[in-house]
């Protein structure tokens, strides 16, 4: 029988999945736009819903310790956080990955001060792009809860062991109240197996982790940990195809939207990406061959898959949530570039900042864009969009 | 696709009243949304929420501009906000208030359609309470049937608990009964 969906705002809903993966520990600081998230999660232990050990730590820092050392136990471990708390955790950030430490992190995406700001963009995880998490990013509530319950199953998964950041913009996705299908937590339950590792603190089988190494592992050690999370594409496609077969919803690295005809090609990632299919539709009314494509997988780069996406394109309009400052590209942006590089036939690829601090991503903004890109003019090429003068 | 904006006062349940229509709609089996304009929150600031409500998937997330439907939970916003801006031409305003009609359009210049309920009076009647959030959605559900009182039944259940979910479907039915627009 199908479920019926519900009203829910997705920050619950992110909850709610959390929930129904039997999540063994939570360890979280609260932080707009992320607060609904692990508030609801402290009601549900406190309510006997969830069996897991909420640890209300004292800043960022010490949750993501707690989270690294409660993996490092074999246990099933969340936590959630945005902008300057993402920050903070920076150090142990770096650490979990290469300590293989799956743990489930969900970023209600929020800019990073100064000037202090609490509204949407991508500055927050664009700080931790290299840090060896797998990252996703949700376009809408249903795929921010599906992804969450797939999360801790690539995450865990024996080939993985990695953790991977959910991101979810935040307030223009984390606080929507939309239609949402919660799953039958049976089914969640037969989609996700134990968290079951050799690799973990055990005193009958003792081993340590978080060693100093020296000039002659490091390197070494680094690539074992690259080699794994390049790999982790395979298992993302694996369990992406088990969930539909479980659950009925399909998920890919990359999505495309109108794109088999498209001279111009809109690159997004995150909630803005249903506003600029909305745009693509009024567009296509008026005669422009315009398409989006998507990015589900931020990281590990899905490399083949965006080629295959924009091979037939004439021009890319890449955009971007997160100002690099010192170059004239944003951080998607230059991926794109460095991926069509000395490719035959290769598109042109303009890149685009948007929405930064909360700044309203409207359809006429896509409109702009796409006007924009028609130019040939490659030394305009890179543009923050509706900078007030 | 039609699409709804809300002014109020920070604690008159402006966000809550999107909501509970996003989750009615959604209970009816259409698709909807409702967030707020997101911001610091300040108890009795002027707030606005917006609402979107469709028969198809809803694939925007910007800001309502243009909306269809514009509810103003206390009439004292209006001296600080433009609540009419950007109203359709054809749009509804739906307005808490016990005054005349004539007297809005000549204080404010409103020229859409209107529909006026003193809201507040049945809020303090029922709930004992100035929150006219419930009164209002009674009102714009009439006006732009939009929903019944068995639909709103079980989004106010979850959300009100036994003890103040009959009050607040009472002020639903009242405002629904009693809200029609203008020479209606």
């Amino acid at each position: 029988m199908a479920v019926k969906p519900i009203g829910i705002e997705v920050s619950l809903a992110v909850a709610e999945a959390v929930k129904l993966c039997d999540t063994d520990v939570v360890a979280a600081y609260p932080i707009t736009p992320q607060t609904h998230i692990v508030e609801h999660l402290s009601e549900l232990v406190a309510d006997g819903e969830l069996n897991a050990a909420y640890i209300p730590v004292e800043s960022e820092h010490s949750a993501m310790s707690s989270c690294i050392g409660s993996s490092a136990a074999g246990a099933r471990t969340f936590t959630a956080t945005s902008s300057q708390g993402l920050a903070l955790m920076n150090e142990m950030i770096y650490i979990a990955p290469v300590l293989r430490t799956p743990i489930v992190l969900a970023v209600a995406n929020r800019a990073l001060s100064a000037p202090i700001n609490i509204w949407n963009d991508h500055s927050d995880i664009m700080s931790v792009r290299d840090a060896g998490w797998i990252a996703v990013f949700a376009e809408n509530g249903q795929e921010a809860l599906d992804l969450t319950i797939m999360s801790f199953r690539i995450g865990e998964h024996p080939a993985v062991r990695l953790p991977v950041s959910l991101n979810i913009d935040g307030f223009t996705l984390s606080h929507f109240i939309e239609p949402i299908i919660i799953p039958e937590k049976e089914k969640v339950t037969a989609f996700l197996p134990p968290n079951v590792t050799d690799l973990k603190l055990d005193i009958a089988k003792p081993i340590s982790i978080g060693l100093l190494a020296n000039p002659e592992t490091y390197t070494e050690i680094r690539k074992a940990t690259d080699d794994i999370l390049l790999a982790s594409k395979d298992t993302i496609v694996e369990v992406f195809a088990e969930f539909k077969k479980a659950f009925g919803r399909e998920y890919n690295l990359v999505e495309t939207y109108r794109t088999e005809d498209a001279e111009i090609i809109l690159l997004t990632m995150g909630s803005i990406s249903e506003t600029a299919m909305t745009a693509v539709d009024e567009m296509r009314e008026a005669g422009e061959k315009v398409g989006v494509v998507r990015i589900r997988l931020w990281r590990p780069f899905p490399v083949a898959e965006l080629k295959a996406a924009l091979a037939k394109a004439k021009t890319v309009a890449v955009i971007d949530r997160h100002m690099v400052m010192g170059v004239p590209n944003g951080p998607v942006g230059l991926e794109v570039k460095s991926l069509l590089y000395g490719a035959p036939n290769a598109p042109k690829v303009f890149n685009y900042v948007l929405g930064l601090g909360g700044r309203d991503v409207k359809r006429s903004d896509f409109k702009t864009i796409v006007a924009r890109s028609k130019s040939n003019d490659v030394q305009k090429s890179f543009e923050i969009v509706g900078v007030y003068e | 696709m039609i699409e709804i904006r809300f002014h109020g006062r920070g604690g008159q349940g402006a966000v809550t009243s999107a909501e509970l229509m996003a989750q009615t709609a959604v209970g009816m089996g259409k698709y909807a949304q409702a967030f707020p304009s997101f911001g610091p929150e300040r108890r009795g600031a002027p707030v606005t929420a917006f609402l979107r409500i469709s028969d198809h998937p809803i694939r925007i997330r910007e800001k309502v501009y243009e909306p269809d439907v514009v509810i103003v939970l206390d009439p004292t916003v209006m001296s600080v906000t433009k609540v009419d801006s950007g109203l359709k031409k054809d749009g509804t305003l739906i307005i808490n208030t016990a005054h005349p009609v004539s007297a809005l359009r000549g204080q404010f210049g409103f020229t859409q359609k209107i529909a006026t309920i003193d809201a507040m009076a049945i809020a303090l009647d029922i709930l004992k309470v100035p929150i006219t959030n419930t009164v209002m959605l009674g009102a714009f559900s009439k006006v732009m049937g939009q929903a019944t009182p068995a639909d709103v039944k079980e989004p106010f259940n979850h959300r009100f608990g036994p003890s103040l979910a009959p009050k607040n479907l009472a002020a639903f039915e009242k405002a629904y009964a009693e809200a029609k627009l203008e020479g209606e």
